[in-house]
């Protein structure tokens, strides 16, 4: 009885936060859309008894899933996305992983501090740190004015409304993601690891390829994911900082929803989104599991 | 020919492998290694023994290539060896801590010193395999090692230290949590390892016993120094000081005053009690301090005072420890002192002659105590 309580606590959790919106999300991609409020039919009438069911689920179709076929927009957008998100980690990865390094190898009394520096940019307002970034790149932004003023361009960069702005957004978001896990399997390496490698014939460079990056894998393969999922979908970022050729998934499911009102096209969007998420979000999971068994 | 007594240190002409010419090592303040010159020669089995946070682990990373000296040389074969890095070192470290790869195999762990030296394969693969065999690890070569127990992992580290057949091995407690058969079997090994291939060995180990079977000479070592090297029967026989005495085997301790007499020393050690005598080498002056050191197998246990024995004493016998092949007496002396002697057990338990609370006396002749200045 104990032992089902403990279940049914995040099992109640997850119906509620995910599977109950998710099959709402569906059931809409599934209809038409209408000008009513909601803007979509049909709408389930339980006062009709079983035939009011029947019409209900007769009425459901893929129609919006086969137009999303057919507009090169979404498949474009989708794969733009991954690229973005793709590149976006990659980068991220290259500038977490030293950030992170350099943490594992500070003298314990300052490892509290720089965390704390880590995480310290989520106190404020994530739109308030997109809007600053704004700031800093625009033609007239300070980053501009300074690399005017040290003379090494004539003329402003144009930055902002690009897609590396897009990056760098991406980059800046999601960076404390990245060097968490990474200083996390850093931080519980033995050093005498890497002392038994130089000893056996290793350099110190071959034995950080062959010691250290093999044991912070998981860690990266972490940091990864974690800024891989939520950058596929991210909306905010491209809205902001990229262009208008700036093609992003979460750009589209956003003019669907509020500028089209398209609520059954938005819904299909968000589906495949989440379907092209799963595989990811299935390959973090497995390399947690793989790393709870290492370290048991 | 003759088989020769191997003792390179006596031999003036002989090179030594490894040279410490007053190395020093400071953490900080604090002085790990003070003023230690040693020489160890080619084909030794050396050990280093001494009580935790003495220094060995210390002496033996400096050797490895870990840490620089404060002040001081090292040399290993005429070289010195302060800018070379570990991997430039034809010496090879067993860590305490065993340091296995937790990412590699143990197949791979023992393959990996070898692999960078960039041989061929097959020869890597029979150099494992024979390192498998030689550690019986053979069943385990594919598990990771968070897959073996203890006493497994040690004979990894073991063997991935052996597999490049260095000139230097250092050992730093190698056997400690292997059961003490595995232990002995491992220690004959390492001796047999040793005459195959000529390594010299640095062993670390907290184990006397161990120390004294394996090594071609020990080191005792206290707060960064050494206090004697010697042979393991000249450490048990002639111990210099009163610490190594106690250090390495059971010992008893008698505090007393040298009187010189003929070519003996008379040392009164109690108040109306008839001194000891005991003949030695050192030279003490009239009155001087002393402690008498004694092993207690050298110590006889009679019924009636012996007549020929030129030291003897009364006591009163207050535990006696029962070890199966020997037995060791705790007697009481008049002085309130208490010494140990032991027999060996030839007879059965039953007929023993003593037993709690009997009066004995303790006897020895006057060459079987050293005298010790400190
Ligand atoms: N890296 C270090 N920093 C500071 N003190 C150290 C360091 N390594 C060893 N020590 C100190 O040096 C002393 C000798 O240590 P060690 O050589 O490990 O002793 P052991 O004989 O037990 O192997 C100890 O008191 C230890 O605390
Ligand atoms: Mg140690």
């Amino acid at each position: 009885m104990r032992r089902f309580i403990l279940i049914a606590v995040p099992f109640i959790w997850l119906m509620a936060l995910f599977l109950v919106p998710f099959a709402i999300v569906l059931k809409i991609s599934l209809s038409d859309i209408a000008l009513s409020i909601p803007p979509y039919t049909p709408q389930l009438d339980l006062t009709e008894g079983w035939a009011g069911i029947k019409a209900f689920f007769a009425e459901l179709d893929f129609e919006n899933y086969v137009f999303l076929t057919q507009d090169q927009l979404y498949w474009k957008a989708y794969v733009s996305s991954l690229q973005i998100a793709l590149i976006s980690t990659i980068l991220t990865l290259l500038v977490g992983y030293p950030i992170a390094y350099g943490m594992a190898q500070a003298p314990d009394e300052w490892r509290a501090t720089l965390l704390l520096l880590v995480i310290l940019p989520f106190w404020t307002s994530f739109l308030i740190r997109v809007y600053s970034w704004m700031g800093i790149l625009s033609n007239e932004g300070f980053l501009n004015q300074f690399l005017l003023w040290t003379g090494l361009i004539s003329t402003p960069l144009v930055i902002l409304n690009t897609n590396t702005a897009v990056y760098i957004g991406i980059v800046y978001t999601y960076l404390p993601f990245m060097i968490l896990p990474i200083y996390a399997a850093l931080e519980k390496m033995d050093g005498s690891l890497l002392e038994a490698a130089e000893d056996l014939g290793c350099s110190r460079l071959t034995a950080f390829w062959l010691v250290t990056i093999p044991l912070s894998k998981s860690g990266i393969i972490a940091g990864c994911f974690l800024v891989f999922i939520p950058a596929l979908g991210e909306f905010v970022i491209p809205s902001l900082l990229g262009g208008s050729d700036t093609l992003m998934i979460g750009k589209v499911l956003w003019e669907e929803f509020f500028s089209n009102r398209d609520w059954p096209v938005a819904s299909a969007v968000a589906v495949i989104l989440l379907l092209i998420l799963i595989i990811p979000i299935v390959l973090f999971q497995r390399n947690e599991q793989k790393q709870r068994e290492m370290d048991q | 020919m003759a088989q020769t007594v191997f003792a390179p240190w006596d031999d003036p002409q002989a090179k030594p492998l490894i040279q410490f010419k007053n190395v020093t090592k400071r953490f900080g303040d604090f002085t790990a290694i003070e003023n230690l010159t040693q020489d160890i020669y080619e084909r030794e089995f050396f050990a280093l023994l001494g009580p935790s946070g003495c220094g060995k682990t210390t002496l033996m990373r400096m050797l490895a290539g870990f840490e620089n000296t404060s002040e001081g040389q090292i040399l290993i074969a005429g070289q010195d060896m302060a800018n070379v890095p570990p991997n430039k070192r034809a010496v090879n470290m067993m860590f305490q801590s065993y340091a296995l790869f937790p990412h590699l195999s143990i197949w791979e762990n023992i393959a990996f010193g070898l692999k960078r030296e960039g041989k061929p394969k097959d020869q890597i693969a029979a150099r494992v395999d024979e390192m498998l065999r030689l550690t019986r690890l053979e069943k385990f070569a594919m598990r990771k090692p968070h897959q073996i127990s203890g006493g497994q992992r040690q004979r990894v580290a073991l063997a991935r230290s052996l597999a490049k057949a260095p000139k230097l091995l250092l050992l730093d407690e190698p056997l400690g949590a292997l059961d003490k058969k595995l232990r002995q079997d491992t220690q004959f090994e390492l001796m047999d390892i040793q005459e195959k291939t000529g390594t010299t060995f640095v062993i670390v180990t907290h184990d006397q016993e161990e120390a004294m079977t394996v090594s071609s000479r020990v080191a005792v070592m206290d707060e960064g120094q050494i206090i004697q090297v010697a042979t393991p029967a000249q450490i048990y026989e002639a111990p210099n000081s009163v610490y190594v005495a106690d250090f390495i085997g059971d010992v008893n301790i008698i505090d007393g005053v040298a009187t010189p007499e003929g070519d003996a020393y008379h040392i009164a050690w109690a108040e109306g009690q008839a001194p000891f005598t005991a003949k030695t080498a050192t030279r003490f002056s009239e009155g001087q301090r002393c402690y008498l050191a004694i092993r207690p197998e050298k110590v006889g246990i009679s019924a009636d005072r012996p007549a020929d024995m030129a030291n003897a004493v009364q006591g009163q016998i207050i535990d006696i420890a029962y070890l199966g092949n020997i037995s060791t007496y705790h007697v009481k002396l008049a002085n309130g002192q208490m010494m140990k002697a032991q027999t060996a057990n030839t007879r059965r338990l039953s007929r023993r002659s003593f037993t709690w609370e009997d009066r004995v006396w303790l006897s020895w002749t006057d060459t079987a105590a050293v005298v010790l200045e400190n």
